[in-house]
C-alpha cells in the first residue's frame, strides 16, 4: 500500500462530508475526522462504508471506534488488506 | 417481534404519533399506514383556510414508519428507554399534495444498518396508489448512554 496514494484516496472519500474546507485542504495524517474536518458522526458511518467498498474490506465495531483520524484509518486499511 | 409489539414500543404519543398500522415488516423493509385526521392542529395554520399536510409532517410520517418502526424491529429486544434515536438526514422530493382525511402508505427499503445508523429508501403513496413523496432518510439508534452522546455530537 502506498501511503501518499491512500491519503489521496481517503481525501476523495471524505470530501462530500467535510464541513471545514481549510482543514481538508491541509489534510495530514494527524487530521481528525470529527474535530478537524467537522464530519458529523452519522456521516462518519458513510465514510467508513465508502472505505469498505473502495478497498473491499470489512471494518468491525472495534475498528470503527478507533478510526478517529487519517493515521488510524491508514492503519486499519493496511491491517485489513494484509489479513485478506 | 410482531407489528403490535413494535407499535407499543414507539416512543411517540398524540399529537405526534404518525403510525396507525404496520402491514409488513422484515429485516429488509417495512410497510405501514397512517390516516391524517382532519382535526390535527397544524391544519388550522397550514394554510389559512386551505388545509394541506405540511412537508415536514409527511417527512415525519415517513421517518416514524420507515425508519423508527424498522429500527425497533432490527434491534429487537435491545430497544428500551435507554435507546436514543435521532434523525440524522433526509433527502425527500414532494410530488403531490396530501389533504385532511387522506390515508397514506409508507414503503421503506433498508439501504444499510451499520454502526447504529439506519439508512432507508422511503416512498409514500396515497390511496390512488400515486407516489406523493420519495427519498432517503437516515437516523441513529443506539442503546448505550455513552455511545448516544457521541452519536449526537
Amino acid at each position: 500500500m502506498n501511503k501518499e496514494e491512500t491519503i489521496q484516496e481517503l481525501k476523495a472519500i471524505v470530501k462530500p462530508y467535510i464541513q471545514n474546507e481549510e482543514a481538508f485542504e491541509n489534510l495530514t495524517e494527524d487530521t481528525d475526522f470529527i474535530n478537524d474536518l467537522k464530519i458529523n458522526s452519522a456521516n462518519l458511518v458513510d465514510v467508513i462504508l465508502d472505505i469498505e467498498e473502495k478497498y473491499d474490506i470489512v471494518i468491525d465495531n472495534e475498528a470503527m471506534e478507533k478510526m478517529s483520524n487519517v493515521k488510524a484509518a491508514l492503519t486499519i486499511i493496511e491491517t485489513q488488506l494484509a489479513s485478506k | 417481534m410482531n407489528s403490535k409489539e413494535i407499535l407499543s414500543q414507539l416512543p411517540y404519543t398524540k399529537p405526534f404519533l404518525f403510525v396507525d398500522d404496520i402491514s409488513r415488516i422484515d429485516e429488509n423493509g417495512v410497510e405501514g399506514t397512517y390516516t391524517f385526521d382532519e382535526n390535527l392542529d397544524f391544519y388550522k395554520g397550514h394554510f389559512k383556510d386551505n388545509p394541506i399536510t405540511p412537508g415536514v409532517i409527511l417527512t415525519e410520517v415517513m421517518a416514524q414508519i420507515g425508519l423508527v418502526c424498522l429500527g425497533i424491529f432490527l434491534v429487537n429486544d435491545v430497544f428500551n428507554k435507554n435507546t436514543s434515536i435521532a434523525l440524522t438526514s433526509t433527502d425527500i422530493e414532494f410530488l403531490k399534495p396530501v389533504y385532511p382525511n387522506e390515508k397514506v402508505t409508507v414503503i421503506s427499503e433498508k439501504v444499510y444498518f451499520r454502526f447504529g445508523k439506519l439508512k432507508c429508501k422511503v416512498q409514500m403513496k396515497n390511496q390512488k396508489g400515486e407516489s406523493v413523496c420519495t427519498g432517503t432518510i437516515a437516523g441513529i439508534l443506539r442503546s448505550s448512554a455513552k455511545e448516544d452522546r457521541t452519536a449526537l455530537e
